[in-house]
């Protein structure tokens, strides 16, 4: 018998694929194509305490292997959230894991004490966001900013907590440390890379916001390295993610130190392919005689 | 329904420079209604993202089921595909959108003025819809130039057409509206599916009529069915689903009563 169940922080995942928050919705309009109760969890798209209107378009771009963003954290704010999206998931199997996100410290907390009597099973809070002018990133890329509302968040969670981490700073296992020390659950990571296309004909950036993050299979292995050195640094789980577009994509995460893995823009290429992570993480298992999936986290070292 | 799968090309042909028309045998055929598009992805490993690219033909009931892509060269992606031929593989996933039809159904009688408006690559969309209405149309489709032509003897036999060209070399010269005024076209409802600018004129057309006028968007695109938030358009009033000012173009549209979105 396989056993593909992974414990985070108290909870119990069917299995470490996840979505990857702001790729997927709330899962509303992927579950035409997949059986949500088949994924170790669903990560939502980012809310607020208030709706956010998001940054103006061209939102998106391809790029080698990739595609960047800059939507901004759109979302229709937590009553409706709370209403509609958290409602729906009711309706499945599986964990429910919601991304919360604000421009002030009050605002995070906010949303996260809406969330207190909710099905929400954790919360990963987004201070990584890359494309919003004020919070997010702000507090994700100053290790004393990051260790303070970790702290305050924790204060009021009544849920497990994930610090979603941003690959735009210099030491990464440093800034996993911190949010460790300040009383985190979990870390995830990577959120996307800073990164600018420009239209070489009509000489102007192709994104509305110039600068957006960079996803997609050419990410992975900066993503990989990352979660690796993460590892090395702290003892709380880490959810994996950068560029996952198959099971040996998640594999190579798994084995550089992640309890559990997400699949982001891949979602976009084939709405199919975190049920195919799943299936493909399981057949390796049976091929390799590994039992349970601890035993292949952090194996390289 | 949506699905996804792996499409088989019956036939492709370059209709003009730079403009390709494809049959593709696909099931999605059998849900599909006008004004909706597919989402095509290209089969190189370096591009993520699918095309969303409109249906310009559905196959009738009890034909094979296959729909009709008439798309213009616009970049790689495109590119890849204009390259293809009858028995390729292309992954498609849809039918995605609203379509034109849904909304107005009670509205269009025998009798109704159908003025239906393409703008270049908006025009393709505009042959399913005038096939399936079942009153008065008239169709102006504008184009650069006269050997940048496409559609018009299909548009001719499903309603009458005008035509306009940017350089004057055939039709009315200028724009789509200058086309309508020249001719003097009547309305009780106008279609219409082009670039931006001439979204514009259209729905100051509609204002001046007094009639609704349904259009057709773009925007870039990434998931194409409502999840990524990456197509949005601004609407006039608090959208239903958003909160906000913003429709979502793949899922919400990408139809819209001109009124009811900011251009």
């Amino acid at each position: 018998m396989t056993d593909m169940s992974v414990n985070i922080a108290g909870v119990e995942l069917r299995n470490p694929v996840m979505t990857a928050s702001g790729t997927f919705g709330s899962g509303i309009e992927y579950s035409e194509f997949v059986d949500l109760s088949k994924l170790g969890a669903v990560v939502t798209k980012g809310v607020s305490l208030t709706p956010w209107e998001g940054n103006p378009t061209p939102r998106v771009a391809e790029t080698y292997g990739g595609m960047l963003n800059a939507i901004g954290l759109q979302n229709p704010g937590i009553d409706t959230f709370i209403e509609r999206d958290l409602e729906f998931l009711k309706g499945f199997d599986t964990k429910v894991i919601v991304n919360v996100c604000g421009k002030t410290v009050e605002e995070y907390l906010g949303v996260v004490e809406r969330l207190a009597d909710t099905n929400a099973d954790m919360l990963e809070i987004n201070v990584s966001c890359p494309n919003v002018k004020e919070g997010a990133i702000a507090f994700g890329q100053d290790p004393k900013a990051l260790s303070d509302i970790t702290k305050q968040i924790k204060k009021k969670a009544k849920q497990p907590v994930i610090m979603k981490l941003s690959p735009n700073v210099t030491d990464i296992a440093l800034m996993a440390k911190v949010c460790e020390d300040a009383g985190a659950d979990a870390v995830s990571m990577i959120n996307t890379i800073t990164g600018m296309k420009i239209d070489v004909n009509k000489r102007r950036f192709v994104l509305a916001n110039k600068t957006g993050g960079l996803s997609g299979p050419a990410i992975k292995p900066v993503a990989v390295r990352m979660v690796w050195q993460a590892a090395q640094a702290v003892r709380i789980p880490i959810i994996g993610m950068g560029g996952i577009s198959s099971a040996e994509d998640a594999l190579e995460f798994i084995m550089a130190g992640a309890a559990a893995v997400a699949v982001g823009a891949a979602n976009f290429t084939d709405p199919y392919t975190t049920v195919k992570v799943v299936d493909g993480i399981e057949a390796y298992m049976k091929d390799n005689n590994i039992k349970t999936i601890s035993e292949l986290t952090g194996c390289v070292r | 329904m949506k699905i996804r799968e792996t499409a088989t090309i019956i036939s492709q042909e370059c209709l003009c420079e730079g403009i390709y028309s494809m049959w593709l045998a696909t099931g999605i055929a059998g849900s599909a209604v006008c004004g909706q598009f597919i989402s095509v992805y290209p089969n190189s490993d370096s591009k993520l993202l699918p095309r969303p690219i409109s249906l310009c033909e559905i196959s009738a009931p009890g034909d094979e089921q296959a729909v009709r892509i008439v798309y213009r060269v616009a970049g790689a992606g495109t590119e890849e595909f204009s390259h293809m031929s009858s028995g390729d593989k292309l992954d498609i996933l849809g039918p995605n959108g609203n379509g034109f039809l849904a909304p107005v159904k009670e509205e269009i009688t025998a009798d109704t003025k159908a003025l239906l408006i393409g703008g270049g690559i908006g025009i393709p969309p505009m042959l399913e819809l005038a096939k399936q209405l079942r009153c008065n149309v008239n169709t102006v489709a504008g184009y650069r130039s006269r050997n940048e032509m496409f559609l018009t003897k299909e548009l001719e036999r499903a309603g009458r057409l005008f035509i306009s060209t940017d350089d004057g070399s055939f039709g009315t010269c200028g724009t789509v509206i200058d086309a309508v005024n020249e001719e003097h076209i009547d309305a009780d409802i106008i279609f219409a599916c082009g670039p931006k600018p001439m979204l514009k004129g259209v729905k100051e057309l509609a204002g001046e009529l007094g009639k609704n006028a349904y259009i057709s968007m773009e925007e870039r695109m990434a998931c194409g069915v409502g999840a990524c938030l990456g197509c949005v358009t601004a609407s006039a009033g608090i959208d239903d689903h958003s909160k906000v000012n913003n429709k979502r173009v793949c899922a919400d549209g990408p139809v819209f009563l001109a009124s009811e979105v900011v251009l």
